[in-house]
């Protein structure tokens, strides 16, 4: 083997190394590496329930609902197939609301509700205009008559 | 044997050298119109988001700061390999080249993500958040490249040594890109991954595109003019730099 | 115009990040011109130039 040979074998080892360690690493982790977790997660007990977790999803349709004079809100989080009522008080990020993504940080409570102390809005990697917005909006109402 | 010719010529100082000065002007030129226009585009001509109104309007500096510090770390490595295999030492300076630059793109993205996550997600960070967290794991490979290389006296060692970690720290690349698919995050999935379908209208992309295309231009220039000063000190008493220079200054 | 400056309510997180962008750009282009210069500047022949002369280590390159 020549030198040059070597070194390509070298460099090569160790990438395939570290890449295979890193990988192992991410795969034993994952629930660490998991930034929230859905509702069906946590209806098929995946979700690290005994310490506090962050739950993801929609916010259900109609389902948000203020306390009057007070920063206390009440809201459904949803991914079409499990729902977790959620309530909070506190201040909302701009993109919060109902049909959004949310990531809620918090608790599951022993009902199956959950308390969030910390709300984070998710948004798509969808951008439009306001017009093609309510143009695909009507397509979608239109659709589902 | 065009291939291999191609290689000889590109590992010879004073063809690359001199090929980098006749194309930096132009590269230049071209940066500067593309990142005008791109500038314009994304904050006149493209229309206000549905959702995140003028906000959203980040995006022209965010994702090509990132794209630049994803697409010079692959530079990096890739020229730190050819350097550490072939000993060529063309290939080491472009790899000491692409590392404070790819940096502070790297350092843009991370800056402008928080800036556009506050108002929007309700965080500037997430420290468990795989997107945001590997991106900064990028940013520490490319000062640990340069402090490895700046740590040895002798330039070879540093080159040799330093681009070990280079082509190693490549891992780190595909987890950024597909963080977003394999694992939950706060950070959305990518807008243009695939150029065919974009997620995004044609009035607000085509300001992106042109903002990417100067960026990358605005990277060659600064990678051609740095390669540039590496092969003037690397070549310092070589025959063709000496003429260089007297032909210069007489 | 002023109604452009407020990006609708965003201008801060809006002005922020191109002012970052922009300052971190120009200071690349600068950083990048002044590695070269020093190159060049390091070259010079003794009693011409203006800095003292680096003396860099040299290798054959190949």
């Amino acid at each position: 083997m020549t030198p040059r040979r070597q070194r390509m074998v070298l460099i090569g080892l160790v990438v395939a190394g570290v890449a295979v360690s890193a990988a192992l690493a991410l795969q034993a982790f994952r629930e660490n590496v998991l930034f929230f977790f859905s509702p069906t997660e946590i209806a098929a007990g995946n979700a690290p329930v005994e310490r506090g977790f962050r739950l993801g999803g929609m916010v259900a349709d109609g389902s948000v609902a203020r306390t009057e004079g007070s920063l206390t809100i009440d809201f459904v989080v949803t991914d079409y197939a499990h729902s977790i009522p959620v309530s909070y008080t506190g201040v909302l990020p701009d993109l919060f609301g109902e049909g959004q993504g949310v990531v809620a940080r918090g608790q599951l409570n022993e009902d199956g509700s959950f308390t969030a102390e910390e709300i984070l809005a998710k948004h798509d990697e969808n951008y439009m205009p306001p017009e093609v917005a309510e143009a695909l909006e009507r397509g979608r109402a239109a659709g589902t008559q | 044997m065009g291939l291999k010719r191609t290689f000889h010529l590109l590992g010879s100082p004073p063809t690359v050298y001199r090929l980098a000065g006749l194309l930096g002007p132009w590269v230049g030129i071209g940066a500067v119109i593309l990142i005008a226009a791109g500038t314009y585009g994304g904050l006149v001509l493209a229309p206000p988001d549905y959702l995140q109104g003028d906000g959203f309007r980040i995006i022209y500096v965010h994702v090509p700061s990132a794209y630049i510090g994803l697409m010079a770390y692959v530079l990096m490595a890739v020229a730190a390999a050819v350097g550490f295999i072939w000993h060529m030492k063309i290939a080491h300076a472009v790899a000491v080249s692409a590392a404070p630059v790819g940096a502070s793109f790297t350092f843009l993205a991370l800056v402008t993500g928080a800036v556009w996550g506050k108002p929007m997600w309700g965080t500037y960070w997430q420290w468990a958040d795989a997107r945001l967290v590997s991106e900064l794991v990028l940013l520490f490979l490319y000062l640990g490249v340069m402090l490895l290389r700046a740590s040895f006296d002798d330039r070879d060692k540093g080159d040799r040594v330093s681009a070990v970690l280079a082509v190693v720290g490549v891992v780190n690349v595909p987890i950024i890109h597909y963080s977003v698919e394999w694992w939950s995050t706060l950070h959305q999935g990518p807008t243009i991954a695939q150029l065919d379908t974009p997620s995004i209208t044609m009035d607000m992309l085509v300001p992106l595109l042109t903002m990417i295309a100067g960026f990358t231009l605005c990277f060659a220039w600064l990678i051609l003019k740095r390669v540039q000063a590496e092969i003037l000190d690397r070549e310092s008493r070589a025959r063709w730099v000496e003429q260089l220079v007297t032909g210069a200054s007489a | 115009m002023k109604e452009f400056l407020a990006m609708g309510g965003y201008a801060a997180y809006v002005w922020t990040s191109y002012g970052i962008t922009a300052f971190v750009v120009a200071l690349n282009v600068w950083l990048a011109q002044r590695r070269y210069r020093r190159a060049l500047g390091a070259l010079r022949p003794a009693g011409t130039q203006a800095e003292p002369v680096r003396q860099p280590t040299v290798r054959k390159m190949t």
